[in-house]
């Protein structure tokens, strides 16, 4: 049987963020099991019927995001379990505070990670203020990750999981002290093979339910259709950002139809015939320019990040050897960290990085350690 | 853990006189009403008690009570039962959503709808329902009695101004029956809907008054039951509930049974007014039925006041629930003139005959310090506590 962390608690009650999957559905299992109260929680963020029949979108659109068969999955696990289980709506949030800023990233020549600001503002702020509100004593959600309470120094840390292969830290180094200290990753010290086999030994009908994992707003991940549908229903005009394709030296060589198109390292679709294979290196949103160049240019040592969150330290008094992630899929490199203005930090790699994006998160670790992230200018 | 009941307008607990009543219709009279033997006669019978029963209580004939699903299929039948495209109709912006969503599957059918506004005390003005006024207007839908605040319209001058105007009136009455009288001839309405699970009798059966003279096309095609106003065999077990329960709500009403209803909502009311400050009655002033109270209390969500309230064992509700179960700005609480805030702020507590002083302490013992706790949790109300 395996051990979690919450085994050594005594019996509290804890909401669970219940989004109808395998994982956190087995983490309300878990809970259960070991003697707590448990309410489950699942959040309406999205109404997927809105941009149903717009250009672009299925006529009946099947979302991931708060479909009903998920949050059927999560009443039905729920029921299963025996605990109370309630839908709390944050649809006018998630769109203020994770949508729209998922827009306006995009016009704005940058690629957003729209599941950062969902956790920073949604999941680890409104869910967690509910659970609190209801009386629970800590939210617990399927991530995997761990926390853990640092005695020498008097810090909550968040830490890589043990399957490193589900690893996802990189989307919650926006997590505050205040936060961390009334979370719980209970799936931290388990592999995906080991939750699926837990929710068999549960009984929960949902073991074998597929993993999610596009954008959950964004129906079969097609963000350009999604953009032009919401703007759409907004009563709002796609922004004219069409342009021209400059070298890195400056040479027009062609015209583009809009920023919002093109991300860094992005290969096909230029619409230009050369020799050699071209990239997009950088968007100049005030310009609206599309910078290509060579495989090589796409390579760079500094990055530079704000609004960053520090997590294991307080202040980066000094400059800090890390290894850095500049995306999910990044294995991180090594790299000097350092403070360069408030909440601001400059970042030089031992060795260049390609395709580093603004818009995306730089999250630093040392080992398994996260010590804090920002978003890329 | 104790659990008290306080949301009596979503659905009311069966009596145990009305369980009695529907317990033979079963097994033993399980006669099909149209048959022409001894078990359809006996069945025959009893389905014409009940609609007496429900003819008595809002003062018609029986024979212009119509059997239906429910509420909503009562509201579905009146408005399209009476409209053909290119006819016009008048309802209010603070209808139940059976009432909203048929006027608008009319406007996509090819009828034009006006919604009338409510002031801040969520009341239609008679005024605004005659300027709305057309040729072609066919038909006013405006219900007696609000769910979330329980608000009374003036029906009976919107009926005069239907008579003047020579169109129908549609009245959803499901939150009126058996909590105020009722008597159609008064009101002047041609259609009024009642619902069986609003007023003790089980859930999936309800009426709709027709008026003589009223010409209604049906929604369902088959025999000719209910005068061919509504094909399908009778929910036979359900109709008699309703007619017991319309009975017992008509002796009520007699007896002025609703004083102790009203004594213990007022009691709810000013005991939160007095204890848990920045709260207030949302449709306060304008006439209400008397289980029904709704009370905002500023810089809180109403929706993790009900959990909070629910694990404690307390049930009340806020706004209404859509497809998920998650809950939804009241467009009642927002047609009110109330900022989104304050609406969704607001939780309703309503009462039915089944509750107790005792329950309503049980309330007033709870709501007050888990408001209290919510508060010091909230953010804005911190943020605002600070900036006093």
């Amino acid at each position: 049987m395996l051990t979690t962390k919450c085994q050594m608690l005594p019996p509290k009650t804890i909401a669970v963020a219940m989004s109808g999957g395998v994982d956190s559905s087995t983490v309300a299992a878990m809970l259960r099991a070991e003697g707590h109260d448990v309410v489950g929680l699942t959040m309406q963020l999205w109404n997927q019927r809105r941009l149903a029949g717009h250009e672009g979108m299925p006529e009946a659109v099947q979302g991931r995001c708060c479909s009903l068969d998920d949050v059927y999955d999560a009443r039905r696990v729920a029921e299963t379990l025996g605990i109370p289980y309630y839908v709390v709506n944050h649809e006018d949030r998630f769109e203020r505070d994770v949508v729209r800023p998922f827009v306006e990233e995009y016009l704005s020549g940058r690629t957003p990670i729209p599941c950062s600001l969902c956790n920073n503002h949604l999941k680890f702020d409104q869910l967690l203020i509910v659970a609190q509100q209801i009386g629970a004593d800590a939210l617990a959600t399927g991530h995997y990750a761990r926390v853990e309470f640092d005695e020498r120094r008097g810090r909550w840390l968040l830490k890589r999981p043990a399957d490193s292969s589900k690893d996802q830290t990189y989307f919650l180094f926006g997590l505050t002290q205040d936060q961390l200290s009334r979370t719980l990753f209970p799936l931290g010290d388990m592999t995906k093979p080991q939750v699926r086999d837990l929710a068999r030994h549960h009984g929960l009908a949902l073991a074998a339910k597929p993993d999610s994992q596009e954008i959950c707003f964004v129906p079969g991940g097609d963000y350009k259709k999604f953009l032009d549908a919401y703007l759409a229903e907004q009563g709002e005009a796609l922004p004219d950002t069409a342009g021209e394709l400059v070298t890195t030296s400056g040479e027009v060589i062609g015209e583009h139809n809009g920023i919002h198109n093109f991300t860094v390292g992005q290969r096909k679709g230029l619409g230009v015939a050369t020799g050699s294979p071209l990239y997009v290196i950088q968007i100049k949103g005030d310009r609206h320019q599309v910078v290509v160049g060579n495989q090589e240019d796409l390579y760079s040592r500094t990055l530079r990040a704000r609004r960053v969150n520090l997590v294991a330290v307080d202040d980066l008094r000094e400059p800090m050897r890390v290894r850095v992630k500049i995306r999910h899929r990044h294995e991180g490199a090594p790299a000097l960290l350092e403070k360069s203005g408030n909440n601001e930090v400059l970042v030089t790699f031992d060795e260049p990085q390609r395709a580093i994006t603004p818009g995306q998160a730089a999250v630093f670790y040392d080992g398994d350690v996260v010590v804090g992230g920002g978003w890329i200018v | 853990m104790r659990r008290v009941y306080l949301d009596n307008n979503a659905t009311t607990p069966v009596l145990p006189e009305v369980l009695e009543a529907m317990r033979p219709y079963f097994a033993e009279q399980f006669g099909n009403a149209s048959s022409i033997h001894h078990h359809g006669q006996e069945t025959r019978a009893a389905v014409e008690r009940a609609r007496e029963s429900l003819a008595a209580l809002i003062g018609c004939r029986a024979s212009e009570i119509v059997f239906t699903s429910g509420g909503t299929e009562g509201d579905n039948l009146a408005i399209s039962g009476v409209t053909r495209a290119g006819d016009h109709v008048i309802t209010s912006t603070i209808e139940h959503h059976a009432v909203l969503n048929s006027c608008k599957h009319l406007e996509a059918m090819g009828c034009e709808v006006t919604y009338v506004p409510v002031d801040g005390r969520g009341l239609v003005d008679p005024d605004d329902v005659r300027r709305a006024l057309r040729p072609n207007t066919k038909l006013i839908t405006i219900m007696m009695a609000n769910n979330e605040t329980g608000v009374l319209q003036t029906v009976e001058e919107i009926g005069k101004i239907a008579a003047e105007a020579d169109v129908y009136f549609h009245t959803d009455a499901v939150q009126a029956a058996g909590k105020t009288p009722i008597e159609v001839k008064r009101i002047g309405c041609d259609l009024l809907s009642i619902s069986g699970h609003k007023l003790h009798a089980p859930q999936g059966v309800g009426a709709l008054y027709v008026g003589k003279g009223t010409i209604l096309q049906p929604m369902f095609y088959g025999g000719s039951h209910e005068r061919s106003r509504r094909a399908g065999t009778e929910n036979v077990p359900g109709i008699i509930g309703l007619g017991k329960a319309a009975e017992i709500a008509r002796e009520a009403l007699d007896r002025g049974g609703l004083e102790r209803m009203s004594a213990m909502r007022d009691r709810i009311e000013q005991t939160i007014l007095s204890q848990v400050e920045a709260t207030g009655v949302n449709g306060e002033g304008a006439p209400r039925v008397p289980n029904t109270t709704n009370i905002h209390f500023d810089y809180i969500e109403g929706e993790a006041l009900v959990i909070a309230l629910d694990l404690k064992g307390l049930a009340v509700s806020t706004g209404a629930a859509c497809s998920s179960g998650a809950i939804e700005p009241s467009h009642v609480l927002t047609a009110m003139g109330l900022p989104p805030e304050i609406a969704r702020a607001s939780l309703r507590f309503s009462l039915g005959k089944q509750n107790t002083p005792e329950d309503v302490q049980f309330a007033l013992d709870l709501v007050p310090r888990t408001v209290a706790r919510l508060r010091e949790l909230s953010p804005v109300y911190n943020r605002t506590a600070v900036s006093n």
